[in-house]
Parts: structure tokens; C-alpha cells; sequence
């Protein structure tokens, strides 16, 4: 690079050089203020090393009790019965489908994150990946409770699993429920797969430097033996790289089929070809919303200023403006389609999302979606950390509204208006969903206690002590 | 009693360790490895180790899972137990794509993972390099190069005396202790 550049500066003669005032190139550090390697292991390893602080316990017990709203729904359902949701005929999915779509969605940011801009070189991804993926495992998790119990007799969930059971019947390989299973079980288990091999290495550094019995025990038995070796990074980089290749198909093809739960079926406003792309857009949408949520205050809190950047949060919000206004884009297609097909009923299911009983669900979707991210092309509000916050909270909202839209809309109008109804969840529907935010958490909280929150070696890969070459490649 | 293993040299930076490594390389050593915090870019052709072959058992995995997803939706929907569906045919490569297309990426990242596990004799808790006193420093912010007493070229003195000219320091014999 510095030959190329004092090559040009020759060819151009001073006085033209004066006139023309040539931009410099300012390439911003990923790890801010010059720090060294041993910062990094200092500081990554410090979060976890350190005295339980007095606010995660607090943060730890109001999850719990946020949590045990689940518990409580769930067991009441599981001993009542299904029918104790607002489910009815017509709307048979109700909360149920909206949860499971919003958390499955989010978890796609993580996996966008560790596998896409992997395979893209994107630099930056490095101090937000190791969080991004937790919260990839732990959305799935909490995607999972929905389905599991809509199916009315949990016991029975394994009946969707092609094993053999007394009534000797297997499952029916043509339904989009059934590739859901295939489609969410694997995700959830190769998403655990990644984001546990990426640890390895972050491992074996905590154990090296453990000092309790039991820290030492269990960091050295999840860490491998891992010793840093070339040959083991060798192997560790291929497999790195080739999980990367293999999750990047897997998280475009389950949201692609968690749309053909939709698309699939004959009912207007539902029979598109848009969805898989537009499902996907929406779910890495959601999912950068999460992923700013969660990071922002992290960033404040462990004061990792130096690491996760303005370019980080700049990018972010770069991706979030990019796919809201692909969203945006999906939602004016539709109605011009259904315009253009010039199918009644099409036309009536588009009208009547805008304008019919859930008007309210539609708008605060438009609004939180469409409108909100392009706030993101100011530099003034990229700047502005708690507004950038503020607006990831109302795109996770958004693309709750927005499956709910989807879902809800189309039964209530069913092709009869004598079928018609109306959805409104009950007691037990709210409890439900609003435990899973603590569930999540507990998670969530128990990952930033015992497990590095960034990936210390790649992210000092992306310093400039890495650079074996001195600067001259 | 005491079994030695080799003899270990630390640097100080990615560039100095890459420097050294094509040293000892040209020199002649086979028995010999670099220990870094981070994969070091280009450190692999110093050394003169070849590609990986963790994508052997990617390969594997992934046509076990192909297989496996065609030959359950055959045998469950259309052998063992024929299911009529719209009057589609029992069976057909189409309609079941979806559980396939995972299959087959499921057992290709099992298959990646233990093939990296399996390429890199992993898990082994004990090896004589964590008997080094500041092991745990190349986990952090130094590196490594550890000539191993196998090594047909390995002399005590010669070998030490040659990590010193590379630009190695602190030479440290590693012992291995057995009881």
C-alpha cells in the first residue's frame, strides 16, 4: 500500500496536488487508543474473573421473577388444557406463531454476524460476535416453548421427530410444520456447535488462568486441552471457516421455511412467493435490534468503549436502516401485487390489514419499521447512544407488531365473512411471552458471568500487533 | 522422576516468532511447534505445513446427512408405512428438500467440529508443554517455538544455542514429570 501511494504522489505534479486538496484516507482502528494484546485478555477475561457485581444479582433475581411468568402460564396450560390461550376459531395460531416467528427472528443476527460477514471479511465483526451468537442460542430456546406447547399435549412433542412410537406411524414429510422441526433443531444445534468450537481457545485462556479448583476443573474440561498451537489453529481456522460456510445457508434456509409455514398455506395475504426473502430481511432486522439493545448498555457497563466502537454501532445501524427500508420495500410490494393480481380476495386481506380491525397492530408496525430506521441515515443520531437504543427497542416492537400482522389478520378474515373473528390473547398468553424476556435474561446473564463476551483471539487478530508482515503485505 | 520434552523459546511479537519459525524450518527440524495467541497469517507456509484437512469430514458428514434424509422420508412415507397426500406420489426427491438440505448441513458441522477435534488429537488434557512455567502467556500475549528432544536433529546445546541465534528468549528445557 505505502509504495502505490508515494507512486502517485510522484506522478502528480505539487501545484496540481495543491489545487485538487486529495482527501486523506483515515482508516479507523477497530480497537481504539492503541491498546496491547494483554489489555485485551485483561479486560475480556476481567468480566468473568472478577467479584459478582451487585447489579447483576439484581439484574439475575428481577429475570427470575420475570421468568417464572412462563412457568406459571405454562404450567396452568399444561394442566388446563390448550384452550386456555385466546386461540379460537378462526385464529388457531394466535400468540403462539407470533412469539415463536419474533424469537426465532432474532437469533438470525447472531448467525448473520458469526457466518455472513465472516465469509465477507468484515473486520468489525470480531467484538460482536461471541454475544451476538449467545443470543442467537438463547432466542431459539425461547422460540422453542411456543410451538412445543401449542401442540396441546407437550408429552407428545416427540411425535414430530421421526422416531417410532406405538402407533407405528411416522410423520408426514410434505408439511411445513414438519421441515420447521428439521429446519429449528438444526439451527439451535449447529448454532450451539459454533458458537461453543469459536469458545474453545477463549477457554483454555480462562483455564490458564484460573486459580479456584473449580474454575480450573471446568474451563479445562470444556476448553479440550486446547494449547494454543498452530496446528491446532490450523485445523481450528478450516473448521471456523467451514461451520461459517454451512451457517450461512442454514440461517437464510430457516427463516425461508419458518415464511412457508405462511406461504404454504392458500390463504390470501399469506400464498406470496415475497416471503422467504422478505421474512429474512426482517428476521436480521430484528435481530441487529436485539443485538444493539443488548450490547449498548454492556458496552457502558464493562466500559468497552475501546472495542466495540462508534464504526461498530455506526455499522449496525447502517444494517438496520439497509434491511428496515428491504422490509419497507416487502410491505409495498405486497399491496401492489395484491393490486396488480387482481385477486378479491388478495385485494380485500391487504385492504383490510391497513384498514380493518387491526388497523392499530398495522400501523404501529409501518411506524416502528418502516419509518423509525431511516432516522439512521442522520449522522447526528448514529452519534447519539441512548437514541440509538431507543430506536432498537422499537424495531424489536415492530417486528413483534409485524408477525402478529401476518398471522392475525389473515385467519380473523376468512374467506366467509360468517367464519370471521376476532383475536385477543388472554392472561395466560401475556404471562406466557413476557416470561420468556426473563428466561432470556437468566440466560443471558449467566453467559456474561462465566463465558468470554468477546472472542479474545480473533479480536486481536484484527490489531495491528497480528500483523506478522510489519505493515509490508 | 523427570522426562524431558523439549526445548522452548518465547518471543515477543507475531513478526519475530514468523522470522524464527522459517529459520528453524530451513534449518532442518521436524519435530517442532510454533505456540501463538492468535492464528498467525502466513505462519502455516513458514512452517511448511500443508492445508487442513478438516474439510475431508466435512465432505463425509454432509453426504451422511443427504443419505440419511432421503432414505427416512422414503422409508417412513412411502416403504414402511405408504402415506396418501393429495394423491402425490408416495415418494419423490422434491417435496421433502427442507429435511435433506438440513440433514445434510447438520451432520456437516458435527462432522467439521469432530474432524477438528479428530485432527488436532483432541481432547487431551495433559501435555508436557502446560508444564512450562509461563505456558499460559501464549494464550495472552506471547509466543512460542518448542523444538521437541524427538526431533533427529535435536542437541541440547546446539538446539539451545541455535533458538538464541533466531531471536528466541528465555530458552527454557520443558520436563515432563512422572510418577
Amino acid at each position: 500500500m505505502s509504495t502505490t501511494k508515494t507512486e502517485l504522489k510522484e506522478e502528480i505534479p505539487a501545484d496540481v496536488l495543491k489545487k485538487i486538496k486529495p482527501a486523506k484516507w483515515v482508516d479507523t482502528p477497530l480497537v481504539l487508543n492503541k491498546r496491547n494484546f494483554h489489555w485485551v485478555t485483561e479486560k475480556i477475561c476481567g468480566i468473568v474473573e472478577q467479584k459478582t457485581p451487585t447489579w447483576w444479582w439484581w439484574c439475575f433475581i428481577t429475570a427470575m421473577c420475570i421468568a417464572s411468568f412462563t412457568g406459571l402460564g405454562l404450567v396452568y396450560l399444561v394442566s388446563t388444557g390448550v384452550g386456555v390461550w385466546g386461540n379460537n376459531n378462526p385464529v388457531n395460531w394466535g400468540w403462539a406463531i407470533v412469539n415463536f416467528v419474533f424469537w426465532i427472528g432474532i437469533g438470525h443476527a447472531g448467525t448473520l454476524i458469526s457466518a455472513i460477514l465472516c465469509l465477507l471479511k468484515q473486520k468489525w465483526r470480531t467484538s460482536i460476535n461471541r454475544a451476538s451468537e449467545a443470543m442467537t442460542v438463547f432466542a431459539v430456546m425461547c422460540a422453542g416453548i411456543f410451538p412445543l406447547f401449542h401442540v396441546g399435549r407437550v408429552w407428545f412433542a416427540w411425535w414430530l421427530f421421526p422416531l417410532p412410537n406405538a402407533n407405528a406411524i411416522w410423520p408426514q414429510f410434505r408439511s411445513p410444520l414438519e421441515w420447521d422441526v428439521f429446519a429449528v433443531s438444526t439451527y439451535f444445534t449447529v448454532s450451539i456447535l459454533f458458537w461453543y468450537m469459536g469458545m474453545i481457545p477463549d477457554l483454555a485462556v480462562l483455564r490458564d488462568r484460573a486459580k479456584e479448583t473449580w474454575r480450573k476443573y471446568l474451563y479445562g474440561v470444556f476448553a479440550m486441552g486446547w494449547r494454543n498451537a498452530n496446528n491446532h489453529w490450523r485445523n481450528f481456522e478450516m473448521a471456523y471457516l467451514l461451520l461459517a460456510g454451512l451457517s450461512t445457508p442454514l440461517v437464510l434456509s430457516v427463516h425461508t421455511i419458518v415464511s412457508f409455514d405462511f406461504a404454504v398455506a392458500n390463504l390470501p395475504g399469506w400464498h406470496t412467493t415475497i416471503f422467504p426473502p422478505y421474512f429474512v430481511a426482517g428476521a436480521i432486522f430484528s435481530g441487529f435490534g436485539m443485538v444493539l439493545t443488548l450490547l449498548l448498555p454492556l458496552r457502558a457497563i464493562f466500559g468497552l468503549h475501546d472495542l466495540i466502537t462508534q464504526k461498530h454501532i455506526d455499522n449496525m445501524c447502517k444494517i438496520i436502516l439497509a434491511t428496515g427500508s428491504m422490509v419497507g420495500y416487502a410491505y409495498s410490494m405486497e399491496f401492489f401485487i395484491a393490486w396488480y393480481g387482481a385477486n378479491s380476495y388478495e385485494g380485500f386481506a391487504f385492504i383490510n390489514r391497513a384498514f380493518g380491525n387491526y388497523w392499530w397492530a398495522y400501523w404501529i408496525m409501518i411506524s416502528c419499521n418502516v419509518i423509525c430506521p431511516q432516522l439512521f441515515w442522520f449522522k447526528k443520531i448514529k452519534d447519539n447512544i441512548p437514541l440509538v437504543w431507543i430506536i432498537s427497542i422499537f424495531v424489536n416492537v415492530g417486528m413483534w407488531f409485524e408477525r402478529f400482522v401476518i398471522a392475525n389478520t389473515t385467519l380473523s378474515r376468512d374467506f366467509l365473512p360468517s367464519s370471521w373473528g376476532y383475536y385477543s390473547p388472554t392472561v395466560v398468553d401475556i404471562f406466557t411471552f413476557f416470561g420468556t424476556f426473563g428466561f432470556f435474561s437468566i440466560l443471558f446473564l449467566l453467559f456474561l458471568r462465566f463465558l468470554p463476551l468477546m472472542p479474545m483471539a480473533e479480536v486481536k487478530s484484527v490489531m495491528p500487533q497480528a500483523d506478522p508482515h510489519g505493515g509490508k503485505h | 522422576m523427570d522426562i524431558k520434552y523439549g526445548l522452548s523459546a518465547s518471543f515477543n511479537s507475531a513478526k519475530d516468532l514468523y522470522d524464527a519459525a522459517g529459520k528453524v524450518r530451513e534449518e532442518g527440524y521436524k519435530e517442532w511447534e510454533c505456540y501463538t495467541p492468535i492464528p498467525v497469517h502466513g505462519l502455516d507456509a513458514q512452517m511448511g505445513v500443508g492445508r487442513s484437512k478438516v474439510p475431508c469430514f466435512t465432505l463425509i458428514g454432509g453426504i451422511t446427512g443427504f443419505c440419511t434424509g432421503m432414505l427416512i422420508v422414503w422409508y417412513m412415507n412411502s416403504f414402511d408405512y405408504p402415506l396418501i397426500v393429495g394423491g402425490k406420489p408416495y415418494f419423490s426427491p422434491i417435496f421433502p428438500f427442507p429435511v435433506f438440505y438440513e440433514l445434510t448441513i447438520l451432520f456437516a458441522a458435527f462432522g467439521t467440529l469432530f474432524g477438528m477435534f479428530f485432527l488436532n488429537r483432541l481432547p487431551r488434557h495433559n501435555h508436557p508443554v502446560f508444564e512450562h512455567p509461563s505456558f499460559g502467556r501464549t494464550g495472552d500475549d506471547k509466543y512460542m517455538i518448542v523444538i521437541e528432544i524427538e526431533d533427529p536433529k535435536f542437541d541440547e546445546e546446539e538446539t539451545k544455542n541455535f533458538l538464541k541465534d533466531v531471536g528466541g528468549k528465555s530458552i527454557t528445557l520443558i520436563r515432563e514429570t512422572i510418577e
